[in-house]
Formats: C-alpha cells, structure tokens, sequence
C-alpha cells in the first residue's frame, strides 16, 4: 500500500518517464524518418516536464516580492526550459529540413529503402 | 589593451560567434577572409588566457557581471585553457586548407553559409569548454551539435545526408541523456555552477544518493554519445567518411576533443570530490568499453575499403585510448589520456587533410582507385605516411608519448595485462595502416591517379605543418605532455 500511495503522489514523473520511454522508443522503433523526429520532439518535451515539476510548490505564487507572499515557486526551470524548447525548436527544424533534402535525393523517407537504395549504389 | 585584457574568456566565443553572423552577411570571398581572420585571431586570445592561467591560477570571468553561482561563470583553468589552445590552434592550422577544398566539395552560392556554419560550430566548442555553468554547457553543445549536422549534410554525396540524420538523431538524444542529468543534480543541489555543485554534492543526505548515481549515469551515457565512446560510435564512421574532406579534419581533431573534456570535467572536478569512485563500477565499465573499442574498432578498420571510414574507425579507437586514461585515474595514466587529447588531434588533422588533399586531385577516397598514389603525389603521402606512423605509436612520434604515459598508468595499477593490450592494439593499428601504406607507395599508379599531382601550396602547407607537429611534439614533449601532467596532478587532486 505504501507504494501505491508514493505512486499516485507522484503522479506527475510518471506521466514524464512514460512520455520520455515512449519518445525514445518511437525513435529506435520506426523507420519513417519524420516519425522518429515525432518520437524525438516526445523525448525532448518530456525533459520539459522533469525540469519544470519540481519548480512549482502547492500554494507557492510567483516571485513578485511583496510582504503578504511568503512561499514562491522557482521561476528558474522556466527560463531554463525556455531556453531547452528553442534548442528543440531548432534541432526539429533542421530535422525536418535534413528529411526533404532525403526526399529530393533518394524518392523515400523510409530509412529500409534509402539503405536498399545505398547497397544497389 | 587594458580594456581588452579582462575580457578574453567572453571574446574567446563573442569572436567566432559575431564572425559566424558577419560570414553570413558576406559574399563568398570575403567570408573566407573572415573566417581565415577569426581563426587566426583565436590561438592569440587562447594562447593569453593559457599564459595567464599557467601565471596566476584560474580565472572566474562573470558574464554580465552577474556574481556566480546566480550568474553563468566563465570558468578557465590549466585543463579549460589548453583544450581552448588545442582547438583555437587546429582551427587556424587547417583553415588554409579550406578555401580550395571547400570551393571543390560545396556550390558556390553556399560557401559563405558554410564558413557561417563552421564559426557558429567554433564558438559552441569553445563555449563548451570555457563555461563553467552546466546547463550553458547544453546551449553550447546544442550550438556546436546543430551546426556540425549542416556541416555533414553539405558534403558531396546523397549518403551525407543521412549520416547527417542520424547524427542529429543520436547526438539529440546524447543532449538530452546531458541533460537530464544535469536536471537531477540540479533538484539536489539547487544550482547550475559546476563549481557549486561539486561543493554542495557533498552535503547531499544518504538516502538522495541513488539520484546522484543515476545522474552520473545520464551525463555519462549522454556525453559518450557525443565522444563516440564505443558502443555508442555508430554515427561516427558514416558522419565523417561522407562530410566535405575538410570538415571531416576539423570534426576529428576538435569536436570529440570538447566532449571529452567535459566527460573529464564531470569525473574530477563535478562528482570527484563527492561520489567515491571506488565503490562504484564507473571506472571499471569505462576501461571495458575502452578496450573494446581500441580492438573492435581497429579491427573494422583493417577490413574497410573506404579510405575515410577506415580513419574513422581508428578515430573510435583511439578515442578508446583516450577514455581509457580516463578510466585509469592515476597521474600517468590521466596524463597519458589527456596528452592523446592533443597528440590524436594532430594526427588525425594531418590524415584526413591530406586524404582531403588527395580527394581534390583524384576525385576518390576508395582505397582501390588510390593504389601507387604515393609517386603522383610524394609530399602529401610523405606526411600521410609520417601521420600514420604516429598513428600506430611509433617511437619518436606523437602516438608513442600517449601510449607510454598509458602503459606506465597501468602498470602503477599493478595491470600489466593492460600493457600488453597496448602493445596489441597498436599492432592492429600496424595493420591497417601498413596496408594502406603498401598500396600508396609499392602499387604502380592506377589509372584514377596517373593525371594527379601535389596540392597547391595553400593545402600542402596545413598537412605538412602538422605531420611535422606529431614529430616535434614526439620528441619534444614539454608543451604537450607538460600540461597534460600539471592538469592531470590537478584534476586528481581534487578527487577524494
């Protein structure tokens, strides 16, 4: 029982491992190119999720300073994850670009075909 | 000059950083210029912070003026500062290199995108070195990551591309394995300065110690991946044998370098002075896959038909000499890996341009259409030959500095085993480039060579330079291996 109840207390980092285990295995998973970026963006995200979950405190406002606030939330993994979304804005994008230019040169964005086509080469 | 002086650590990386802006602005020629200008301007200000450092002791520069640990902390000390050396040091030695190689390998409309790309790539390795804040060391390595993705995509073949998609793939995930670990240290120690939280690691209480071992886990596996420890080295050989030749020279000598300075980093001065390294199997799983990779990837490369694939392999085995000082932790076997650092970087530079060299005349890198290559073009196989003697860890050249400093590492460990797997992997090494060798000088010239001749001075002159460095460095060893032990007397010292 008290498992269960360290469980669903922390419910939130399950919901992360899952989303970051899902992401991860998409990526190993599938051979379309555009679906392993999909499972690349889940894995990112989910790290936005670790950093930002243990920022907030139940009853923690924002940290303004004002005599009647006491008890603030960390506003540090925001920026930080700010900061990690435009990294992955920018790998997804380059990403994707990388995938049309695969396209344009082999037909195909499936990675069993693009190889077949290589051995033939 | 006194405005400029406290200043350096930020204009170590703003340089390469506007100049990657600038190069974009540019046309074609001047982005060149540019270029050539920046990293030529990098070694002076490294070669500064190094005299200061090695003068005064490290240096703390606060980035806006921002007091650490609230502000990123530009940290340079004796390890920080000769890594900066190495990498500012090749950038300029191979930047001549580049204006002819790059006009062969890249259409002119994106050359100027692609000096762009290389500055940008610059800064984030230099960023990743001198930064003493670890989630900036994610930036960094990101900035360093992406653009080192649109490097390889620009090489000559289809198959580049796909190197280059699987690179992001791997390289993304090795981040974000960074990452993660860089968050759990975080929630324990409530801070992002390498320095604080070496120190506040200590006062972590017994029960959070799993978190502390599952954030070493992350960093490492993360980092790995990005230094191509083996088995995580599968991007590697596809990345650099289908990258422009000339970024293929870069990438070996530098990119791998930064991540293992920040493997090392993370061992001795982040968990060394909390985590007893002892009582977990770090070090052990490390000189496993080490040796691993020194046979493995060796072995690979003595079957491979692909002249730069099989460089490639012996880059992964050789980062194995290199992580295994690492996973020896002693003074002579610290200063054996960190001294590979520099002396693997010189001779990789030195190969690959010169099969770089090679590319441009023949148009070939299979090692068939290249046979009796060595009578059409004697100068650049000369330093290819030289290079590759170091390579194996001939007396008198760079390679058998790293590999002596190795097997006294381990034989001050009483693992006289390990000597004699020193001794055989070189022997493979032996192989392989005994065979190239073999093919470059004995063969009559086939006729894929016959019409070849020696580079332009502009290209001749980086490769000749450095093949001459793996020699001099061979003999005279107080620059190299100097440093590599002060730092390495430092890093242990501050191990528990």
């Amino acid at each position: 029982m008290p498992t269960l109840t360290a469980l669903v207390e922390h419910y939130n980092y399950i919901v992360t491992i899952f989303l970051m285990v899902t992401g991860l295995y998409i990526v190993i998973a599938r051979g379309n190119l555009v679906k392993k970026l999909v499972g690349l963006s889940i894995f990112q995200t989910s790290v936005y999720l670790l950093y930002i979950e243990p920022g907030k405190i139940i009853g923690g406002t924002a940290p303004i300073i004002d005599p009647t606030l006491t008890v603030y939330s960390n506003p540090l993994p925001h920026v930080l994850i700010l900061t990690a979304i435009v990294v992955g804005v920018a790998t997804i994008a380059l990403g994707l670009a990388i995938v049309v230019r695969i396209n344009e040169a082999y037909g195909t964005i499936e990675e069993d075909e693009i190889l077949e086509q290589d051995r033939q080469q | 000059m006194n405005a400029v002086w406290p200043h350096l650590p930020a204009l170590q990386v703003v340089v390469p950083l506007l100049g990657a802006v600038l190069a974009a602005l540019l046309r074609r020629h001047g982005a060149f210029a540019l270029t050539l200008a920046v990293s030529w301007t990098l070694p002076f200000i490294a070669g500064a912070l190094l005299w200061q450092v090695l003068a005064t002791g490290p240096i703390s520069y606060h980035l806006g003026g921002w007091e650490p640990p609230w502000g990123i902390e530009y940290r340079v000390d004796v390890l920080s500062a000769s890594v900066l050396m190495l990498i500012s040091v090749i950038g300029a030695a191979i930047m001549p290199f580049a204006r002819k190689s790059v006009a062969h390998d890249i259409v002119a409309d994106r050359q100027a995108w692609f000096y762009c790309m290389y500055l940008l790539c610059l800064a984030g390795l230099l960023g990743i070195v001198i930064t003493g804040d670890a989630f900036n060391a994610f930036v960094f390595l990101e900035i360093s990551s992406l653009s080192t993705y649109v490097l390889i995509a620009l090489g000559p073949d289809r198959r580049a591309l796909l190197a280059a998609f699987q690179y992001l793939i791997m390289g993304t995930i090795g981040a974000t394995f960074y990452v993660i670990g860089v968050g759990f240290l975080y929630v324990l120690t409530g801070t992002l300065n390498m320095a604080d939280i070496a120190a506040r690691l200590g006062d972590v209480p017994a029960d959070q110690w799993r978190t502390v071992v599952a954030a070493l886990a992350f960093i490492t596996v993360g980092i790995s991946l990005k230094l191509a420890l083996f088995p995580l080295h599968v991007w590697l050989p596809n990345a650099y044998a289908y990258a422009p030749s000339w970024v293929t020279a870069f990438l070996s000598a530098t990119a791998t370098k930064a991540a293992v300075y920040l493997l090392v980093r993370y061992y001795f001065s982040v968990f060394g002075g909390a985590i007893d390294f002892d009582a977990l199997p770090v070090n052990e799983i490390i000189l496993v896959l080490s040796v691993a990779a020194m046979f493995i990837a060796s072995l690979v490369a003595v079957f491979e038909p692909n002249l730069k694939r099989m460089l490639a392999y012996s880059s992964v085995a050789q980062i194995g000499y290199i992580t295994l000082g690492i996973a020896l932790a002693n003074q002579a076997g610290l200063t054996g890996g960190l001294v590979h650092v520099a002396n693997h970087a010189m001779m990789k530079a030195a190969l690959f341009l010169a099969v770089g060299a090679m590319f441009y005349r023949v148009g070939e890198i299979r090692l068939t259409a290249l046979a009796g290559i060595g009578r059409k073009m004697p100068l650049t196989t000369a330093a290819f030959t030289v290079a590759g003697f170091a390579l194996v860890g001939t007396p008198g050249t760079v390679g058998f500095i790293s590999k002596w400093y190795l097997a006294i590492g381990a034989l001050d460990k009483g693992w006289w085993f390990l000597v004699f797997l020193i001794v055989a992997s070189s022997l493979i090494a032996l192989v392989y480039v005994g065979r190239v060798l073999e093919l470059f000088w004995l063969r009559e010239p086939c006729p894929e060579v016959v019409r070849a001749s020696d580079p332009p001075l502009s290209m001749l002159l980086p490769v000749l330079v450095l093949a001459a460095a793996t020699v001099y460095f061979g003999i005279d060893t107080e620059w190299t291996a100097g440093i590599a032990s002060t730092t390495a007397k430092a890093l242990i010292g501050g191990l528990r």
